[in-house]
């Protein structure tokens, strides 16, 4: 009996299977010649099918990649925030925790672009040295939930079983916490200064998500045929697990968790916001946007560019993703 | 006439290029009668049909050129409020998947009867009356229990027969089937063609049937249209065709029907493959498959010409056809 | 239709009791309830010790839990460190917050699901374009960035509204902070929508519909949207507990006495009754908003009604 499973929370689109539309037809016949069987049995229906089986899916993903000017930009940002959250000195020769009272909230003036913040602190400075805790943040809770999340999911998707239904209550019980609201409650109770309680927290509520994605593309990439024929051949679950089903449903994990990351960089600010996500002297947008927010009328810059900073790269990652997903789903192209 | 398509052309726009789906199509169908569009897939004749219809996806689809003249006027140049009044009351169409066809989530007496209130601008009610008769019609056993139930409580060859009582719904004058059997099990595709064909008696409309099977031809179509490449390359009444076909396509169509009397034999098929439309071969379009083509078939495009009464073949070579 | 609500609310049962535990774990063993009470303030052993006695914080955890469950259901929260009972906090906060959520679930829908639409039957048009990108700008800038930015232009630059809320929070003050916590749930939904109705468009069934002859008001209206709008709904269902957890971020900027300004203050006092007690109701809140929304979902797809 078919239930009405949740959507998976996948922010910028459709359902969980979207991704894993096998390889395309492409080409004109697919567009409104909608005969269902050819006449000739022997007869391919589709002309250009020869042309296009030649390319795989990945190989035809990017292909396109890299004709659209939103991906190229997008991941030419996020290199750029990964070297200097690496090396913020190769743009900012400040030191970010050096704050001058005396120049509290002052405007622009050569050499600090951006001025300065309530304690005197140089917001250029500040605001590069700040990606590197999102970007950490952001990729180390990235990776933890999508690799606890699409073992757990993957395995129960493929076995299926009580180990199948126990995950997904488990699941269920992490969906029915608001993300928020868990945050405060489990991070209010930590006082390490390191991102790590953070990372942990996304961890434990992002990979649900993740595990969701990952069952159901499992699921479907199991029902194909050329994974029955591997299995009547003899193959044995492991083998048929990594080589056949695996490649095919990792697609939409990774669709997803690029997605993801842009959002755990937000949640992270918004805890950092409430207090209890990042706490000084880590330098975090977050933090910095919580303190200039009670300034705002007098100096509004201190916001700007925190905040520019932070909707900037969650902005480059949510459309990586987008993009990375249009090129893997040829029914949506 | 009914019906007539004059030099229909239909393109659609792809990535890779413009795909000439229709290149030119006529054809013709009188009240009562019964006409057989037979042909591959991509070889336009869902498309003709879409476009007569006016459901064509337009973008990407794009009739440039031609007349698609119903009782006499032309339905291309009418506006779409005067069009939509057509569809549906006056001419309709069956689909061949009923399941995905159907809205799944409306009842199937809420579709039926949907027909009565906008055309008709009946009640509610009353239209669903008119449902229940609908299904009585098309022989759906206890029809007034069923007409509250959805479309996938239904068996296939229940939901065509609900097609099909859709589409009569209005009796309009013109039908057009598009494989309204290939969907279903071969025990139910008989009926459903049976039913199809007694009403249409009954009610004296004009039906197109788009087929690529040869069997259901024989028994209910009066002529019969075999399309390739977005053309028309032979026209006939069906028993000349099954006599002696005019054109190699359609030759080699019948031959490839497998029959009991030549059992053991190899299965005769077509070599090659149907045309890409984005590059339509120069000349005669089937000429690559064809085991007459000669020099003049990969130059020039053959006319569909009479070659006998009532009969007209695409072929240069129509003579040797039939001869062989 | 009535073993399938059976079914679902004893679905509900372990995950309810789950995340409950889950929240009540992390609030009482991790933290310390007895040590915020009294601050910065060495405690006195003894009363202390009382204090953990009356509190059940002497047995073990899962009696704890138990106990409390069982308060609970008697309609006791238990009270908050302050002697103010956790009930009467309830009443004064849950209104607001109910208030401010059905503000923005309302435009949230409306707005999100007409853009969605619109963006839909227009696939690839300018006006599509357009609203793909807004929205996912809108989806980039955190939620206490654009309450801040709307709140300074619209409150306090060009003062069409108050910058603040004022305590009883009526609706035409609820407006401005409704609009920020729907803004980012309602770009999903137009995302959403529009894939769905895009998707649909395309289906068999619309195809039918169109050579029925209906007017295309009743083709889009009766045909496309509802089958369009069951994801989108499920979306919406799911998205009532973001909304509540957002609720916490608006509240603070707008100084919206709610359910997320008294958890804030709970959270940062270590005032933990007030905390699982708002806690547990939002878990509830959310659970019955699934349910709900799983029923509406039976009743728009009849292949689940009838399954």
């Amino acid at each position: 009996m078919p239930e009405p499973e949740p959507q998976p929370y996948d922010p910028v689109g459709p359902g969980e299977n979207e991704a894993v539309a096998p390889t395309g037809q492409g080409g004109a016949m697919d567009l409104a010649l909608d005969e269902a069987e050819s006449l000739e049995k022997p007869l391919d229906p589709d002309p250009s099918a020869p042309r296009e089986r030649a390319r795989s899916l990945w190989s035809d993903a990017w292909h396109q990649l890299r004709r659209n000017p939103v991906f190229v930009i997008s991941s030419l940002f996020i290199l750029f925030l990964v070297v200097i959250s690496l090396w913020p000195q190769l743009i900012a020769s400040g030191d970010p925790l050096h704050c001058e009272l005396s120049k509290s909230q002052q405007g622009s003036s050569p050499g600090h672009p951006f001025g300065y913040d309530t304690q005197g602190c140089d917001v250029y400075t500040r605001t590069v040295y700040g990606a590197r805790a999102s970007i950490t943040v952001g990729i180390c809770a990235t990776l933890g939930a999508a690799l606890l999340g699409s073992a757990l999911g993957g395995l129960a998707g493929f076995f299926g079983g009580w180990g199948d239904s126990l995950l997904s209550r488990v699941a269920d019980i992490f969906f029915g916490i608001p993300v928020v609201l868990g945050g405060l409650v489990f991070l209010s109770v930590v006082t390490s200064t390191t991102v790590w309680p953070v990372v942990g927290f996304i961890v434990l509520l992002g990979w649900p998500q993740l595990a969701r994605i990952a069952r159901g593309s499992v699921i479907t990439a199991k029902q194909n045929d050329y994974v029955q024929a591997a299995r009547a051949l003899g193959a044995g679950n492991a083998r048929i697990l990594l080589r056949h089903v695996a490649p095919n449903a990792v697609a939409p994990v990774i669709v997803v968790a690029t997605i993801a990351l842009g959002t755990y960089i937000a949640l992270e600010a918004t805890l950092s916001f409430l207090g209890v996500g990042l706490r000084p002297p880590t330098v975090s947008w977050g933090i910095d946007i919580s303190n200039a927010a009670s300034q705002i009328r007098n100096a509004p810059h201190m916001l700007l560019w925190p905040a520019l900073a932070l909707s900037l790269t969650v902005l480059a990652f949510i459309m990586l993703g987008d993009a990375v997903r249009d090129a893997l789903d040829p029914k949506l192209r | 006439m009914l019906l007539e398509v004059r030099d229909l052309h239909v393109e659609f726009t792809t990535r890779d290029g413009v795909a000439k789906a229709v290149n030119g199509v006529n054809y013709s169908v009188d009240e009562g009668e019964t006409l057989a569009v037979l042909g591959e897939s991509g070889s336009g004749k869902s498309v003709t049909a879409q476009a007569v219809m006016g459901i064509l996806d337009t973008p990407p689809g794009r009739i440039a050129g031609g007349r698609i003249l119903f009782k006499g006027k032309d339905l291309l140049k009418m506006k779409e409020d005067e069009r939509r009044r057509i569809r549906g009351a006056e001419m309709a169409m069956i689909f061949q998947d009923a399941l995905s066809s159907l809205n799944p989530v409306l009842s199937v007496g809420a579709q039926l009867g949907e027909m009565f209130e906008i055309h008709r601008g009946m009640s509610r009610k009353d239209s669903r009356a008119k449902a229940v008769e609908l299904m009585d019609r098309v022989k759906i056993p206890a029809a007034r229990q069923r007409v509250a139930d959805y479309p996938h409580q239904f068996s296939g060859g229940m939901r065509q027969r609900i097609m099909i009582a859709m589409a009569l719904a209005l009796e309009p004058s013109l039908i057009i089937a598009d494989e309204p059997t290939t969907a279903l099990d071969v025990t139910v595709q008989a009926q459903v063609m049976d039913l199809l064909a007694e009403l249409q008696r009954e009610l004296g409309m004009g039906l197109i049937l788009i087929t690529h099977d040869l069997g259901v031809v024989a028994d209910v179509a009066d002529r019969i249209a075999v399309m390739y490449a977005g053309r028309i390359v032979e026209s006939a009444p069906v028993h000349a065709i099954y006599r002696a076909p005019a054109h190699p396509y359609t030759r080699g169509l019948l031959d490839s029907i497998p029959r009991l009397d030549q059992k053991g034999q190899e299965l005769y098929a077509i070599k090659g493959l149907p045309p890409n439309l984005l590059a339509i071969p120069p000349g005669c379009a089937f000429n690559p498959r064809c085991p007459m083509a000669r020099p003049v078939c990969r130059t020039e495009v053959p006319p569909l010409a009479e070659v006998a009464p009532d009969r007209a073949s695409a072929c240069f070579f129509w003579k040797e056809c039939l001869g062989a | 239709m009535g073993r399938y609500v059976i079914r679902r609310l004893l679905q509900m049962i372990p995950v309810f009791i789950g995340s409950t535990f889950l929240i009540f774990f992390m609030v009482y063993a991790l933290g310390d309830p007895v040590a915020a009470l009294f601050g910065d303030k060495a405690p006195d052993p003894a009363t202390a010790a009382r204090i953990r006695k009356d509190l059940y914080l002497d047995r073990p955890l899962w009696q704890q839990y138990v106990h409390y469950m069982g308060q609970i259901f008697k309609g006791d929260f238990g009270t908050a460190f302050n002697g103010q009972s956790v009930t009467d906090l309830m009443a004064s906060a849950f209104p607001v917050t109910l208030r401010l959520t059905c503000v923005a679930i309302l435009i949230e829908i409306v707005v999100g699901i007409s853009l969605g639409v619109v963006s839909g039957l227009r696939r690839g048009k300018t006006i599509d374009t357009t609203l793909l990108v807004a929205t996912l700008v809108v989806i980039s800038v955190p939620t206490f960035v654009t309450g801040y930015l709307l709140q300074y232009l619209f409150g306090v630059k060009w003062g069409w509204v108050r910058p603040t809320v004022s305590p009883d929070a009526p609706f035409d003050e609820l407006i401005l902070p409704g609009i920020v916590l729907a803004l980012v749930s309602l770009a999903y939904v137009t995302r959403l929508s529009r894939t769905s109705i895009a998707e649909n468009a395309k289906a068999d069934y619309v195809r039918t519909a169109v050579a029925k002859g209906l007017p295309r008001r009743r083709v889009v209206g009766r045909h496309l949207l509802r089958n369009s709008l069951i994801p989108v709904v499920t979306f919406i269902g799911t998205d009532i507990g973001a909304l509540m957890g957002g609720a916490i971020v608006t509240e603070r900027i707008f100084n919206i006495h709610g359910v997320g300004y008294q958890l804030y203050q709970g959270i940062l006092r270590g005032n933990s009754p007030t905390v699982v007690g708002f806690v547990t109701i939002l878990v509830i809140v959310f659970l019955v908003a699934n349910l709900l929304v799983d029923l509406l979902y039976a009743v728009l797809d009849p292949r689940i009604r009838y399954a």
